[in-house]
């Protein structure tokens, strides 16, 4: 499972998620560390690179702020903190699952998210957390706020209503030369992702299609191509978030199977 | 077009295309242009071998930089919390009346752009307000009328300045160029350290004649603490810096004042610029540093040339520059400054949010691991320090460890400058030994009938003004700075609302719990303060706190719940008063619910005839 185990060049250390004992490599963060062993820490901003989203690099941006853990005590990201020798995490504990399902409930309430009308149902890493957390009826009031839907360039629409602001797609949508296409712009509660109005027409379909994958939510919508697989039989519709897959040590947050071709 | 290509060329040329000065670039793009135009974002990176978007997500960050055209003369206006106290309303609707346009707004012949700000760090002489870059304090609605007169005629910034000065321009250096501002220091109280005597010199010969490892021993050994909010000790700080790997290691001072009712550093920088920029250097010496830069808050640019006069005196005087202070050879010290303008944001005062800020992108706060002093401003390990602290190290080097040990408390060692400002006779700068009792500084600074005190700005404490004993110290109730003093007269919660509104506004909007957090915090109070509350929003807000302290990235969002959680426990009459009874869901309100359809169709509420 782990042809680096082999390696004398590299660093091993262990640690603990949960009690169980686990080698990592050193450099790696707790993130990347569970995810090799098998351990499932949500993840919406994080996102570990592998065939079905073509990633080069795993994606680490620490804004989503879901994957708190304790790490000696101390909360924290998961997904920007190392691992170290003899770290004790704690992940999935009560404490923490309701932290998630706090920040869940906030993403719900600041945009508008209706599952039932979104092309990414199903599929959407956001839904499955709420599922995952058991969220009925927020505990805040909705924001309601008018959110853009950009559907000037004919290559993408981007639905402010969905977008959770992760920068996944900021952070790995890019020109050839490494020109952001998808761009942060503004600070505070009118933060927002927007597109570059040239660069976007440049993008390749096959770029297109891997901005409308790696995106947690709906936000990303590769025109005229869309979604393939049917309601019903999507990443999540069989098999929740964070479950492990039986042939393969990876949990289903991070490997996907057999959908959203274009 | 050729010209504007030839004008953006000259800017970033001013800077060397270097794109780690775009934020110099897009200042002085927005000074000329009074705004950041689409065309010159792209004619810019077109210069620098940058996107749009590279351009576009800085430019978008910044509040005192625009993308849309703010006047031939900007007005932003002061909103801080003491300026609503002391007239903030009265002055913008005399603002707003005069120019015929209301504010967020440009008048039509493009001639004058009416803007809030957040607390500039005027606390002492407010309603203040920054028009292209010059300070005008104690504004009234008379003189607001008087400022739109002049500006509609045309006149230069500083003939307005000099026509509204009716008391003289303001004391010490503030009176004379190249500052030459109404600006006021107002020390009420000096203290031993920051504006005792000082020698200017003395301690960097002293430096020089010793080891960089005692002279970090002597910083361990006075136990400084950090003076901007967080309080780590100054020695540990500059150990970790000087044992971390890397080939150069730089110094930076944050000057990026910007917690709501505080303004002792402009007065430092104003004063004391010397004693700062010789604290500098003691601190290069002591981790073998060669750069050094000052990251001075944008609302404070009226100050740039006279620190840049300070600097340029110091490097003819040996001071700054090669072999520093006599020293030659291998054992040369060397060691120089540059003063970094901000741009307009309040979490750039967070250190790392203040590298990226200096490094020209957006002033959001890093991931960490790496710490600064392990990585820090451009890769290099980095000491980040306040003012105040640089300051203090000078005369602990001159006069001693045992000497700055024996001010203040066991755990608080030296003095503290305070901003005092709000309901009092005295508002200003005070310098006092740690330990000093609340009661005490409301006596110093002759408060007036005051309910609440908050201390250390918005991310600090609310305190009942009743809690007299409390000692301003780190083991006690500590400030980075700011005594705000809010009279028996005022609203508490108007200014809790206040303070809410700024960290909504301020917060970088990258991590959830922060963004989300900070709006979802104000609305649930201004929800509350419209009588709309109900018990079930106290422990969510509550609950939203403690979620905020634990998950977000960075101190803004881990101190942002604090005003709410402090009056909940110090002012629970104010929220009681809000919501009488046990109540159920009054939030939703039937009648102004369907009034619009109501309205559409013609009929009246059958709920409540009179009122439709």
């Amino acid at each position: 499972m782990n042809e680096d185990m082999n390696n004398p060049q590299t660093d091993f250390l262990s640690l603990t998620i949960d009690g169980q004992e686990i080698q990592a490599e050193k450099g790696q963060t707790i993130v990347q560390a569970a995810q090799k062993n098998g351990i499932y820490i949500p993840t919406l901003c994080a996102l570990h690179a592998d065939k079905e989203n073509g990633l080069k690099h795993d994606l680490a941006p620490g804004t989503c702020r879901i994957c708190t853990v304790k790490a000696n005590g101390r909360t924290t990201a998961a997904c920007t903190t190392p691992v170290s020798q003899g770290l004790v995490v704690e992940n999935d504990t009560p404490e923490l699952n309701d932290l998630r399902k706090t920040i869940v409930e906030l993403l719900f309430v600041e945009g508008n998210h209706f599952c039932p009308a979104c092309e990414k149902s199903g599929s959407c890493d956001l839904q499955a957390l709420a599922y995952r957390y058991q969220m009925l009826a927020p505990r805040f009031h909705y924001a309601f706020a008018p959110r853009e839907v950009n559907a000037d360039s004919s290559k993408l629409l981007l639905d402010g209503n969905r977008c959770i602001l992760c920068r996944r797609c900021v952070l790995s949508i890019r020109t050839d030369e490494g020109k952001p296409i998808f761009v942060f712009s503004n600070r505070g509660d009118k933060s927002r992702i927007t597109m570059d109005p040239e660069l976007i027409e440049t993008i390749s379909d096959e770029l297109a299609r891997q901005a409308m994958e790696i995106c947690p939510v709906g936000a990303i919508i590769h025109k005229g191509k869309g979604f393939d697989t049917p309601f019903g039989k999507r990443k999540y519709d069989h098999r929740p978030i964070g479950s492990i897959s039986p042939d393969t040590t990876c949990s289903s947050g991070e490997n996907t199977t057999g959908e959203e071709k274009s | 077009m050729s010209d504007h290509i030839a004008a953006i060329g000259a800017i970033a040329a001013k800077y060397d295309n270097d794109p780690t000065r775009l934020l110099d670039m897009l200042l002085a793009v927005q000074e000329q242009e009074r705004y950041v135009s689409d065309a010159a974002t792209r004619l810019l990176a077109q210069e620098l071998g940058l996107s749009w978007g590279d351009i576009q997500q800085t430019v978008s960050f910044y509040h005192l930089l625009s993308q849309e055209p703010r006047g031939k003369y900007t007005v932003y206006l002061n909103n801080g919390p003491v300026s609503i106290m002391q007239g903030y309303d009265e002055v913008a609707a005399a603002f707003a009346e005069a120019t015929g346009c209301t504010f967020g707004s440009v008048t039509a012949d493009g001639c004058i752009g009416l803007f809030s700000t957040a607390d500039m760090g005027m606390g002492d002489q407010e309603v203040a307000a920054l028009i292209n870059g010059t300070v005008f304090t104690h504004l009234t609605p008379e003189k607001a009328r008087i400022l739109v007169k002049a500006m509609q005629k045309d006149m230069p910034i500083q003939d307005i300045q000099d026509m509204i000065t009716d008391t003289g321009y303001g004391d010490g250096n503030n009176s004379l160029p190249p500052i030459g501002s109404m600006v006021r220091n107002n020390i009420q109280k000096s203290g031993p350290v920051c504006f005792g005597p000082y020698q200017a010199g003395a301690a960097l010969r002293k430096c020089v004649a010793q080891s960089p490892e005692e002279v970090l021993a002597e910083i361990k050994a006075s136990k400084l603490r950090g003076r901007g909010g967080a309080g780590f000790p100054t020695g540990m700080k500059w150990e970790l810096c000087a044992k971390a790997e890397g080939p150069e290691r730089c110094v930076v001072a944050n000057a990026d004042e910007g917690e709501p009712g505080t303004f002792k550093d402009r007065v430092l920088l104003t004063e004391r610029a010397q004693l700062l920029f010789e604290g500098m250097a003691v601190c290069a010496y002591a981790i073998k540093a060669a750069t050094g830069t000052l990251y001075l808050r944008g609302e404070y640019a009226y100050l740039k040339d006279y620190l840049e006069q300070v600097l340029e005196q110091m490097r003819l005087e040996n001071l700054l520059g090669k072999n520093i202070a006599g020293t030659s050879g291998t054992s040369g010290f060397d060691f120089d400054i540059r003063v970094q303008l901000g741009a307009g944001s309040y979490v750039c005062g967070e250190e790392s949010a203040l590298l990226e800020s200096a490094e020209g992108r957006r002033g959001e706060p890093r991931n960490r691991p790496p710490f600064p002093a392990q990585s820090g401003f451009h890769t290099m390990p980095t000491v980040i320090d306040n003012v105040e602290t640089l300051a203090a190290t000078v005369q602990i080097i001159d006069k001693g460890a045992a000497w700055f040990r024996s001010l203040g408390t066991e755990e608080s060692t030296g003095t503290k400058v305070l901003s005092i400002s709000g309901d009092c006779d005295r508002p200003g700068v005070y310098e006092v030994e740690f330990g000093i009792t609340l009661g005490e500084l409301l006596t110093l600074a002759g408060a007036r009938d005051p309910q609440a005190v908050q201390v250390g700005g918005p991310s600090g404490r609310c305190l009942n003004a009743a809690a007299k004993e409390t000692a301003i110290s780190f083991e006690g109730c500590p400030s980075a700075g700011a005594i705000l003093i809010i009279g028996a007269q005022h609203d508490l919660l108007t200014i809790i609302d206040n303070f809410m509104a700024f960290f909504t506004e301020e917060s970088c909007g990258s991590c959830v719990p922060c963004r989300t957090g900070t709006w979802m915090l104000r609305n649930t109070l201004r929800r509350i303060m419209q009588g709309k509350g109900t018990r079930e929003d106290l422990t969510s807000m509550r609950q939203l706190s403690a979620v905020m302290q634990k998950t977000t990235k960075c101190g803004l969002g881990h101190t942002a719940p604090n005003p709410i959680l402090n009056t909940l426990d110090n002012f629970p009459h104010l929220y009681d008063a809000l919501i009488p009874e046990q109540t159920s869901i009054r939030a939703f309100d039937l009648e102004a619910s369907v009034q619009a359809s109501n309205l559409a169709v013609g009929r009246a509420s059958v709920v409540k005839k009179e009122q439709v």
